[in-house]
């Protein structure tokens, strides 16, 4: 078993990893507004084909 | 009878009168529009190119018809003294943050959001859809915001700019620093929990001193973020309540995470015992999980709270000695100033009236909807609006001395006095913390004489297993989840310990003008002496087309359309109007102004129509009781609580509508100070009361109660005061919030009774050392998941019922 001395530490790098993605979003308010982000980018999108056709 | 009936209006869904539908052209059809007010704003989207709308859109939009058209009103926002208040600076710009009314989908923001960029100027215009927040940036030098604010005005939106919160933003860090806190325990807790299979299947298997050694080595190292980061907020609130000499949840939680994970470290410096990291990481996770919904819905509420404290610009105009006329701040007004007060505008501060004759409406402070006719001589309120024509005012009291200072003076006295219903849920705590504190003792001493070695890790277990996790998710599930129903019901709460008293409540006591009544004068009768009504309610409605005063708002509101011209019109202030249409004079008003008599006395308000040769026609003019309130009422008291209704109305008007909607007691002709004592009297005889008022003249009163709801549409003075908040003013919620109220009780008790059951189910079996850290871990999931999903099912509202 003395592979989980070489997968332990790489399973703590993921960790690492992921908690510092995850303070980044929160200090660059990934999680300020859940709705319009997701529906500007539809509604833009539709628009542009409106006008193409 | 009308034909068939036609399509609902094509912009806000109301129903089209068949007869004279307004027409206009969106996405290359005829569109039918319900109001004029409807189809000029989908003209104006049209004109605008935007009209990509009204094929994007999920939800018909909200009808504009209260987005009030005055531009006049907006123009104070363009002024430094008012802008001081709410723009900042933003990249060398001017930036404002708006609260947004009408918002009803996302192409909503969509269209607000090109249409703003439109303007010349606009730098950045981003609307967020979970507060109906619009943050702008623009160019102060190349548009004013008044324009800005009025061409979302031509679209049927509403934007404000609102007093900005120290505590919502308090709230808001607070909760994104939990959301930090949440983020490490849950990542670092998914790593422990893998680590641990592998040591529970290790037990089972058999594993190799080394390689369990080093995995609890390195759960350990993770669990040590977890432990004194994330879980810091427990423990300082423990040490709080300490020092405070109580005994909290929180108290119970430190003990056992203290514990465990310090014999935990324990048994990984000396390599043997058990471990319960994994217990402590989940432990932390999942409380802070209910800690973070918790703090979310708090700053949902906080937010709507601090958007609907719309920010009104004070300004007065202040006249000097030289007769040039100066704008100031209304706070920068003294005593013996002289000011004019323009028709339309709100009166800055106290004084009387030294030339000019108006009248104004001070229905904010008394609750009277009609204006007061007001001459040379008389004392004005400030907070009341003036009518018709400009007055000059000789300031008496400004700022700190005005009525609504007296006012609110009145109310920090009530809310200082208010009574409140002692909290249960921390009473538990204390017994439970001590129980669990003797016990593990006990446990200890029995086993020290028994099997010394086995001391510890039994106590240990006993704690762990006794973990409080389910306990306290018990509770504050429970609230978030009825909260954030209740919100989306439309019931705001502001305050914690609403829902306890709600469900508690005996007595609901009504504010008449605002609450049961929508607080503006409806024709609700008209009968014509001679000829055809239609045509004398076309006449009368064209004379008052341009009047702002109550009496000729309800005249404007009649479903009429091509008004004829009028001629020669003219205003005589406090008697009615006259005015030339098609060569023939008429007059509207008084019996008395009308047609030269007297009318007989009469409770409602009549307006009588005539031309030369007398009468034509009679309008009866009332205010309207809201359409909801009688189920309201109704639902109420089949729930078995009192109604009353306390108003400051001095007419009969209270007593009928208190017949009308079978209010068990009803009062008329109080002043502020009086309602605050009936109020007080009945709460001395035992009764929980709950006030539902939207007024200034209100807010003592709802300062006292044990409860007090304000509706959306009120006053500032009565929102600040208010616990609760009934955002569309639909008072048939409040039946449906006592229930869910009573519900929610029901579900805590519920859920204290499950997490107790386990807790003291395996209490003996960890006494006896047969609870392995698997098994401690598994049954405190489960129990805190059981706790979890009853509470979820608050998240629908019971119906409330329909019969009394």
């Amino acid at each position: 078993m003395e592979v989980i001395y070489f997968l332990v530490p790489i399973s703590l790098l993921f960790l690492g990893t992921a908690v510092v993605f995850f303070v980044w979003a929160i200090k660059h308010d990934q999680f300020e507004d859940f709705d319009s982000p997701a529906h500007r980018i539809l509604l833009d999108d539709r628009e542009l084909r409106r006008k193409q056709r | 009878m009308a034909q068939a009936l036609a399509a609902p209006c094509y912009h806000c869904g109301l129903p089209v009168s068949a007869d004279h539908p307004f027409v206009a052209t969106v996405l290359g059809a005829p569109r039918q529009f319900c109001c004029p007010g409807c189809q000029v704003v989908a003209a104006t989207i049209v004109a605008s190119g935007l009209d990509s709308y009204y094929a994007d859109r999920d939800s018909t939009a909200v009808s504009p018809a209260n987005v009030p058209a005055a531009l006049s009103a907006l123009l104070a926002f363009d002024h430094p003294e008012a802008q001081r208040d709410f723009v900042g600076v933003e990249d060398g710009m001017a930036c404002v943050e708006l609260s947004l009314d009408n918002i009803s989908c996302a192409a909503c923001a969509w269209l607000i959001e090109k249409r703003l960029h439109q303007e010349p100027g606009v730098a950045r215009a981003s609307v967020n859809l979970g507060n109906h927040r619009l943050h702008l940036v623009w160019h102060a030098e190349q548009a004013p915001l008044s324009q800005l604010l009025s061409a979302l005005q031509a679209i049927g939106y509403r934007a404000r700019p609102f007093r900005a919160d120290t505590h919502a933003t308090q709230l808001k860090q607070e909760s994104l620093r939990l959301l930090t806190r949440l983020a490490v325990a849950g990542l670092g807790m998914m790593q422990v929990m893998m680590y641990a299979t592998g040591l529970y299947i290790g037990a089972f298997q058999g594993i190799s001193p080394e390689s369990r050694d080093y995995l609890r080595l390195v759960s350990g190292l993770i669990t040590m973020p977890i432990f004194f980061y994330s879980g810091m907020p427990f423990y300082t609130s423990a040490w709080r309540a300490v020092k405070a000499r109580s005994l909290n949840m929180d108290v119970t939680v430190t003990v056992a995470l203290f514990s465990a994970f310090f014999t935990s470290v324990y048994a990984t410096a000396i390599r043997s015992g058990e471990t319960y990291f994994d217990s402590v990481s989940m432990f932390i996770f999942f409380l802070l999980a209910s800690r973070f919904l918790e703090s979310k819905a708090r700053q949902a509420a906080g937010e709507t709270a601090t958007s609907l404290m719309a920010l009104t610009p004070r300004l007065a105009t202040r006249l000097e000695a030289d007769g040039s006329e100066h704008i100031v701040g209304a706070t920068q007004l003294v005593s013996g100033d002289h000011i004019l007060v323009k028709p339309g505008e709100t009166i800055p501060a106290d004084g009387e009236v030294i030339a000019g004759s108006s009248a104004a409406t001070e229905a904010l402070l008394t609750g009277e909807p009609l204006p007061i006719p007001k001459q040379m001589g008389d004392s004005v309120i400030g907070g009341s609006i003036n009518g018709e024509s400009p007055l000059t005012i000789r300031v008496s009291r400004a700022g700190g001395d005005s009525t609504i200072a007296t006012l609110n003076r009145l109310l920090n006295r009530a809310l200082a006095e208010k009574p409140r219903l002692a909290e249960r849920a921390d009473q538990l705590a204390q017994y439970f913390v001590s129980g669990v504190l003797l016990l593990s003792a006990a446990v200890y001493l029995v086993w020290h004489f028994m099997a010394p070695e086995h001391a510890l890790w039994a106590m240990l277990a006993v704690l762990v297993a006794t973990c409080p996790c389910a306990l306290s998710l018990a509770t504050p599930t429970a609230l978030s989840t009825a909260t954030n129903a209740l919100a989306r019901a439309g019931f705001l709460i502001t305050r914690g310990h609403v829902l306890e008293t709600l469900a508690q409540a005996t007595h609901v006591i009504f504010d008449k003008t605002g609450t049961l009544t929508e607080g503006r004068l409806q024709i609700s009768a008209s009968s014509a002496l001679r000829g055809n009504i239609g045509d004398w309610q076309r006449i009368a409605a064209a004379l008052e087309s341009q009047s702002e005063h109550p009496v000729a708002r309800a005249f404007q509101s009649l479903p009429l359309y091509s008004l004829p011209a009028v001629e020669n019109r003219r205003q005589i202030s406090g008697s009615g109007m006259s005015g030339v249409v098609d060569g023939r004079e008429y007059r509207l008003g008084h019996a008395e102004f009308a047609f030269g008599e007297r009318g007989e006395q009469d409770d409602s308000l009549t307006i009588w129509l005539s031309d030369a040769d007398g009468p034509l026609a009679s309008f009866t003019l009332s205010d309207t009781l809201r359409p909801e309130a009688i189920v309201a009422t109704r639902s109420l008291r089949a729930l078995g609580l009192q109604t009353w209704l306390l108003s400051g109305d001095r007419s009969r008007t209270p007593q009928i509508l208190g017949e009308q909607l079978g209010m068990n007691h009803v009062q008329g002709g109080l002043s502020p100070e009086q309602k605050r004592e009936m109020v007080q009297q009945l709460q001395a005889q035992g009764a929980i009361v709950v006030m539902v008022g939207d007024g200034v003249n209100d807010a003592p009163s709802l300062g006292q109660a044990h409860l007090s709801v304000a509706m959306a549409s009120g006053t500032d003075l009565a929102q600040t005061t208010a616990d609760a908040l009934l955002l569309h003013d639909d008072l048939r919620v409040l039946a449906a919030a006592h229930g869910e109220a009573r519900a929610t009780q029901r579900i805590i008790r519920q859920n204290l009774f499950w997490a107790l059951a386990y807790n003291i189910s395996v209490l003996p079996f960890a006494a006896c050392g047969l609870v392995p850290p698997w098994m401690a871990a598994l049954g405190m999931a489960t129990s805190s998941l059981v706790v979890v999903c009853n509470a979820l099912r608050l998240r629908r509202l019971p119906a409330p019922p329909l019969e009394a």
